[in-house]
């Protein structure tokens, strides 16, 4: 049996026997052959010792296990790495970030505890995956939409503590949320906002309740255990359309963003945008930048009046940008219209019609819809990765200005050559608005089960994460081999909002037991290992 | 032995086409499940409706199947793609790739696929071989 860091094996073997008689003793694994499948799938450290490795695994069932099996870790001091469907593929999976941590697995906990489509929202727990919840709606006939990020098996809870997003009006998850039961590391339950009250009946619609405003600080951290959360969902719209603009010329894409900000600020145009270019992603302009991704900007790479040329040569638009619009259809072609009026102030302008859906219909065949802004699960994007055994995600925050993008490209493309990488393994993508008023460049970097190659892509991630910080850009969520790398970029003021962090750390978590390391949040025992 | 016999009588209830119904109505939880579309277990063997819930997402039919399309490419028709049409699976090889993974497929936990639902699974995929 392994062991986990700092803790004796009698007290450990003690630990585990307590972690059985509190939660029953199928749903304590200590076998290598159970415990290795809370091993990162995707990992970066694939065939290295630096691959964090479980000691064991603990399931509950219900929060009174949850609040049992934190006080048997306080008792022995055993680090513990809180999941709920295990599966953030691409940020750590189901693996703690320190080695030999006991991973609590909130997978058993599934329940779908209400859904309310008369106020539009859903109470549930951890277990909950986003396939779960949208069954559990079209089974009852429920007329609301949920928000999906691309994986379906995620939790809802899991997604929106490590701020994910996803492609409806309600696409900022943790922005989504309203209300939380939290298990501090003493035990205690924690119930936020309006769930404060006993007897409460609007935990679920009104987010504050009376006083500090906390929920916050258990996203992206390790100060308590999530057991339940609510969240806003979407009335069923009428109806739904889409339509791309597209523009001639490099420089067109600062009044495009302009126009685009208007109107997503103004809910005219309420779903994920992603900037596009058909001119960059063409055969013609890659074979121009070496064979890579013409999307960076690389020394020696094509000028923009190359490119612009390609994009005549060939009638090419160098932008263009999809919108979605969730309304009755008579005011989703009405709002589609005024953003092609918008729009048309950039000279050359040109516009793609999507379709329009008349809603309710038939949801039978849910392969023949644009399932992401429809809010309909799925694992599609599985297939888009290309051929490796994972992938992590880069992924910075920038302003949502076309000059930025103009920068972002100049500043990966100088950074890649920097560090030697060739063109066809530069990789960028073009920025979207997973949340409002900013772009984030979300770029999936292969994982192999070959050393070196991963090697490699650590030390570029790492550079990346460096140069985009040089720029003010930080990243929004990362994968945990990266969470210290990028803590440290966030270093306003002598890291003043680290060792805030690390104030409520030591207070309310005075053992460090709760997911030592995430995010950069270490407990005091354990920080010196840091510097 | 407990173990064992359960899954007898659940392989059992397989032959003789107890309906998926019935056992929910025992009261067991619905596992969680990774399918936008309802599960019909009528007439259908318990490995059909665990397999819909946990395995279609990825290699079920239609549009945007990663598992699917990942057996297209691999075996250009030699084999089906769609793995509840293939007869050469074993249950020790689905075994396997449940818990080791293979490519972007990641392995599964046994709190998301136990080893009761995995038997029910692998004892589906192998209903038509030839024995």
């Amino acid at each position: 049996m392994r062991v986990p860091p700092g803790v004796t094996p009698q007290d450990f073997s003690d630990a585990v026997k307590q972690w059985q008689e509190a939660l029953g003793q199928p749903w304590v694994f200590t076998s290598d052959e159970d415990v290795d499948l809370y091993r990162d799938s995707y990992s970066p450290f694939w065939h290295e010792d630096l691959e964090p490795i479980p000691s064991a695994a603990i399931a509950p069932d219900r929060v009174e296990q949850v609040q049992a099996a934190v006080k048997i870790a306080n008792t022995y001091k055993i680090p513990l790495w809180t999941i709920s469907t295990g599966k953030n593929l691409g940020y750590g999976g189901s693996a703690p970030l320190l080695s030999g941590s006991v991973v609590l697995d909130l997978k058993r906990m599934d329940r779908v505890l209400e859904v309310n489509d008369k106020n539009h929202y859903a109470l549930v727990e951890p277990g909950v995956s986003y396939f779960d919840l949208y069954r559990y709606i079209q089974d009852r006939g429920l007329k609301v939409w949920i928000d999906v990020p691309d994986p379906g098996w995620g939790s809802l809870i899991g997604n929106a503590l490590d701020r994910g997003g996803g492609y409806t009006p309600l696409r900022d998850h943790f922005d989504a949320h309203c209300g939380m039961e939290v298990v501090l590391a003493n035990g205690e339950i924690v119930r936020t906002g309006m769930g404060a009250l006993p007897g409460s009946l609007t935990w679920q619609q009104y987010r504050y309740g009376f006083g500090p405003y906390v929920d916050g600080i258990f996203s992206q951290s390790n100060f308590g255990v999530v057991t339940k959360m609510g969240f806003w969902l979407l009335p069923e719209p009428e109806g739904f359309k889409s339509g791309t603009v597209l523009v001639p010329r490099h420089d067109d894409l600062v009044p495009l963003v302009e126009t685009l900000n208007y109107l997503m600020n103004s809910n005219l145009v309420q779903g994920t945008t992603t900037i596009g270019s058909p001119l960059l992603m063409s055969r013609a302009a890659r074979s121009a930048s070496g064979g890579g991704s013409a999307l960076v900007m690389s020394p020696g790479g094509p000028s923009v009046e190359e490119l612009e040329k390609i994009g005549r040569d060939q009638n090419l638009a160098y932008w263009n940008c999809e919108m979605s619009f969730y309304g009755p259809p008579k005011v989703v072609e009405a709002q589609w219209e005024y953003a092609k009026q918008k729009y048309s102030a950039i000279a050359g302008a040109t516009f793609i019609d999507g379709e329009t859906y008349k809603l309710p219909f038939d949801l039978k065949d849910p392969d023949k819809l644009p399932k992401r802004q429809f809010g309909i699960p799925s694992l599609t994007i599985f297939g888009m990765m290309g051929r490796s055994e994972g992938h992590m995600w880069f992924s910075p925050i920038i302003p949502m200005t076309g000059e930025a993008v103009f920068q972002a490209q100049k500043v990966f493309g100088q950074a890649y050559h920097d560090m030697g990488v060739p063109a066809i393994s530069q990789i960028f993508v073009f920025p979207s608005s997973f949340f409002p008023r900013s772009f984030v460049i979300l770029c999936g970097f292969p994982i192999y089960h070959d050393v070196e190659k991963n090697k490699k892509s650590r030390e570029v991630f790492k550079g990346l994460v460096k140069a985009a910080a040089e720029h003010g850009w930080g990243e929004y969520r990362t994968h945990t081999a990266f969470m210290d790398t990028v803590s440290d970029v966030y270093s306003y003021n002598n890291h003043s909002l680290r060792r805030f962090h690390e104030t409520i750390k030591d207070a309310v978590d005075p053992n460090g037991i709760l997911s030592p390391g995430r995010c950069g949040v270490w407990p005091k025992r354990m920080r010196k290992a840091e510097a | 032995m407990k173990h064992v016999s359960m899954l007898f009588a659940i392989a059992f209830a397989w032959v003789i086409g107890v309906p998926i119904g019935e056992a929910q109505d025992q009261g067991q939880r619905i596992p969680s499940s990774w399918t936008t579309t309802t599960v019909s277990g009528q007439g259908q063997p318990r490995g059909y409706v665990e397999y819909q819930k946990y395995c279609s997402a990825c290699h079920g039919p239609g549009a945007g199947r990663p598992g699917t399309m990942a057996l297209q490419a691999k075996y250009k028709g030699a084999e089906p793609a769609l793995l509840d049409q293939r007869t050469d699976l074993t249950p020790e090889l689905i075994k396997t790739y449940v818990r080791n993974g293979i490519s972007v497929m990641p392995f599964f936990r046994k709190t998301e696929i136990s080893d009761a639902d995995l038997d029910l699974i692998a004892l589906y995929l192998t209903r038509n071989n030839k024995r």
